[in-house]
């Protein structure tokens, strides 16, 4: 009973939808506030609707509810109580529930915060957005419907994917999703800013914050799965540039290029029609993020959503939106001219940059995901695009992009000198530049990765810091660090996010350059070195887990005879999912992470070891860490809390 | 969602993490990290993306074999690699090549770089600096304002 009210709810909140995607975009037309104030009770029923729906899905899985087929599908009654909750997004149809009810959750925030917004920009907000809810809902009613049951309900359920049975992955998937799907706010804000034919001021002051949230959470979202990888997947790799990656990746890049141009437009009205594209693209690329995973046309044979019509589904909602809303572009986009002129040298063109990197490194990242079918397709050749074509051909970007950052964000608006912005930052890249030589003749016959890294990483860190204590004006130096705390926080967060890329690109360098790998067979009660560090298998034992057996190890760390670990690597079987898998033993550290495998048994009674010295390996996900606690200090800016509607001109006759 | 499916991949796939396994390597270091160069580049043939020095699946083992096998009888890495490519194909290179339309996929990234630069450029030149005059829309308001 209560599983078809969830069912229910969902084809109301469909109904809902439609009315609401029609009758406030005809109301903002007319300048019927009757009409136009239908939005906003309708977004708030609809999120209410769809909470109801998701409450109910969720409840089944609690309740091990066999007689729906997800739950039989991904779920057991063995299962651990946090894996039974999050084996609701932990499936095709779920994780499509969840993705609606944030898109929802979005609309019903842009009621709740958006009492500034002038009336008419909130109903054609609200209607677009609400149109891609009546897509997804179709979609999710008509090819992944989450509540269909069983005529004949098994005793139990098959468990769900042992890799998936992990906190990192648990809570992966909504912060995921809470970014992409935000991004359908600056679509729905550039959609809506295209109807109405205005862009000012104003609109990039409500649609920054949006896109603020969304790059958090994807930040956020990405270093988590990244994380995952590294601990669960058993050889310490972070990233591998697969299809399912990319397609979180390159929104994340579009969004960063989307927050730095919704900057240009607040401050100096310029750059206009390219912020409203970059608004649309972002989404474009979630939408094709979900195409990728969702169709399994990229992603070959594994994928489990690899349904034709699916696929073809949210290729079409991806040509009707994408296709709709870029040719409303062609139209109207000639229509946002821009108010601010800049000199070639200015902070505007730094940002023209950063942008254009941004873009390129996006566009590198989607032709290097699609290649494998464009050949396929058109050249007949099949061919893989892995890990070595994207370091190469995406790498260089992101050092021209570290290069030019710290110039360029201390570059002032309008007209700037570049020597004189440069004078500040001499000693800087002097400094950068001898620690990396020093790097590299410490580090004898590697890679030049290394040393590039580390300074870059000095660079952009002391760019970030250089550029805060900057804009403390001249004076004592007491005097200027009281001033420090003074600063707005869009201020600091813009230095915080910036150190945070420094700290990444700095871990990132490390982890690739630095690492030390050992593989070997060990007898029991046998030690061997690792770096300066002596590891000792005392013993493997069988232990029995809730939904699985493991063969654990114990493994002691030593150094100069001091214990520094007791580690368990574990090699689990999960005996309902009938799947194995390795958990790695990692100690965790500052400077460095300890990361053993145990692996299978030889011949000659021994084991299959494998260790690892991880150099700097938290210092990535702190640096992820650090870049979306830089976007939280400027998403809490005094200027987005205060009057963030008032427009500077009495709302007056928009160019319709 | 995106790892969900990767890891049903893998799991698909793969029995999760035991690559190279003790037994294959070479006792001369120089080769082995040759080896183990050249394996990062090769793709595991079964697999979902994964390259043969990660992957578990009985070919890669193969495949790792061989390798190996080539660089004891001599072979220089170009030529381990046209052996295995003469047999599997491009599709294990997870660098494609750089001959024919792959160069598109070599040059797209400089090429859009390129293009924006020079549309950065024109509009910028076109807008001029300085020029302060009215825009249309401000034009339209402004008629729209004096007629009131």
């Amino acid at each position: 009973m209560l599983v078809e009210l969830g069912h229910f709810a969902l084809i109301l909140a469909l109904c809902v939808a439609v009315v609401q995607s029609i009758v406030p975009l005809i109301g903002a037309q007319r300048r019927d506030a009757a009409w136009m104030a239908v939005a906003a009770p309708a977004a708030i029923a609809q999120f209410l609707l769809i909470a109801f729906s998701f409450g109910v899905l969720t409840w089944a899985f609690v309740a091990s509810d066999f007689s729906l087929k997800v739950v039989v599908e991904n779920s057991h009654t063995l299962k651990p109580m946090l894996y039974k909750v999050s084996g609701v997004w932990g499936n095709h149809e779920g994780s499509l529930l969840l993705w609606v009810l944030i898109l929802s959750l979005y609309g019903a925030c842009a009621v709740w915060f958006g009492d500034a917004l002038p009336p008419q920009l909130r109903a054609r907000v609200l209607s677009v957005q609400a149109m891609v809810a009546v897509a997804f809902l179709l979609f999710m009613l008509l090819t992944s419907n989450p509540f269909l049951r069983l005529e004949i309900p098994p005793l139990n359920g098959q468990d769900m994917n042992p890799l998936l049975q992990d906190p990192g992955l648990a809570f992966h998937p909504p912060f995921l999703y809470l970014g992409y799907v935000g991004l359908s706010m600056s679509f729905s804000f550039a959609v809506a800013a295209l109807i109405e034919g205005r862009v000012d001021a104003a609109w990039a002051r409500w649609v920054r914050p949006w896109t603020l949230v969304s790059w958090v959470f994807l930040t956020i979202g990405i270093a988590m799965g990244s994380w995952w990888a590294y601990y669960e997947l058993g050889w310490g790799g972070f990233w591998f540039w697969d299809p399912v990656e990319n397609a979180s990746f390159m929104p994340w890049l579009i969004a960063g290029a989307l927050l730095h141009s919704a900057t240009v437009v607040e401050r100096r009205e310029t750059l206009k029609s390219w912020t409203i594209l970059l608004a649309i693209l972002a989404f474009g690329f979630s939408l094709i993020g979900t195409f990728i995973v969702r169709s399994g046309v990229i992603t070959s044979v594994h994928a489990f959503a690899n349904d034709p019509d699916r696929g073809k589904f949210i290729l079409a909602i991806l040509a009707v939106f994408m296709g709709g809303a870029l040719t409303l572009f062609a139209a109207r986009a000639s229509a946002m001219e821009s108010k601010g002129v800049f000199a070639l040298v200015s902070r505007e063109s730094a940002l023209v940059a950063n942008n254009l990197l941004l873009a390129v490194a996006a566009f590198v990242v989607f032709v290097g995901t699609i290649w494998p079918l464009v050949a396929e397709l058109f050249f007949n050749r099949k061919l893989s695009v892995g890990q070595p074509f994207f370091d190469a051909a995406f790498s260089p970007f992101m050092v021209g992009l570290a290069t030019l950052l710290p110039f360029g964000a201390m570059l002032p608006w309008k007209r700037g000198d570049a020597a004189r912005t440069l004078r500040p930052l001499w000693p800087l890249a002097l400094l950068s530049i001898a620690c990396g030589a020093l790097v590299w003749s410490m580090q004898t016959g590697r890679s030049a990765l290394g040393p590039v890294g580390v300074i870059l990483a000095l660079w952009v860190i002391g760019g970030a810091w250089l550029d805060l204590f900057a804009r403390t004006g001249r004076g004592p130096l007491a005097q200027r660090l009281s001033r420090l705390t003074r600063l707005p926080r869009a201020d600091w967060g813009k230095a915080t996010a910036h150190a945070g890329v420094g700290v990444t690109i700095f871990a990132v360098a490390a982890m690739l350059s630095w690492k030390t790998e050992d593989i070997r067979v060990l007898q029991k009660g046998e030690s061997f070195p690792l770096g300066p560090y002596t590891i000792t298998l005392q013993d493997v034992r069988d232990v029995a887990g809730p939904n699985y057996t493991s063969t654990m190890a114990d493994m002691l760390v030593t150094k100069d005879g001091a214990t520094v670990a007791l580690l368990n690597p574990e090699k689990r079987f999960y005996t309902i999912a009938r799947m194995p898998t390795t958990e790695a033993a990692i100690d965790f550290g500052l400077w460095r992470d300890l990361y053993l495998v145990i692996g299978d048994p030889q011949d000659n009674g021994g084991w299959a070891v494998r260790s690892y010295i991880e150099p700097f390996a938290n210092w990535l996900w702190a640096g992820a860490l650090i870049m979306a606690l830089g976007g939280l200090l400027s998403l809490s800016d005094r200027r987005y809390r205060v009057a963030a509607g008032a427009r500077r001109t009495p709302q007056g006759v928009p160019a319709e | 969602m995106k790892r969900l499916i990767l890891a049903a991949a893998f799991a698909a796939a793969t029995a999760p993490a035991f690559a190279v396994q003790p037994s294959e390597m070479l006792a001369d270091p120089a080769l082995e990290a040759r080896a183990r160069d050249l394996s990062k580049e090769l793709r595991c043939p079964v697999c979902q993306n994964e390259n043969i020095d990660d992957s578990d699946a009985q070919i890669a083992k193969t495949l790792r074999e061989v390798i190996r096998a080539r660089l004891v009888a001599g072979d220089t890495n170009e030529q381990v690699m046209a052996f295995v490519t003469d047999r599997f194909g491009e599709f294990v290179l997870l660098k494609p090549a750089t001959s024919g339309w792959n160069l598109l996929l070599w040059a797209a990234g400089p090429l859009m770089l390129l293009g924006g630069v020079a549309v950065a450029v024109t509009t910028f030149r076109r807008k001029g600096h300085g020029d302060v005059s009215l825009s249309s829309e401000d034009e339209a308001r402004l008629a729209e304002l004096l007629k009131d």
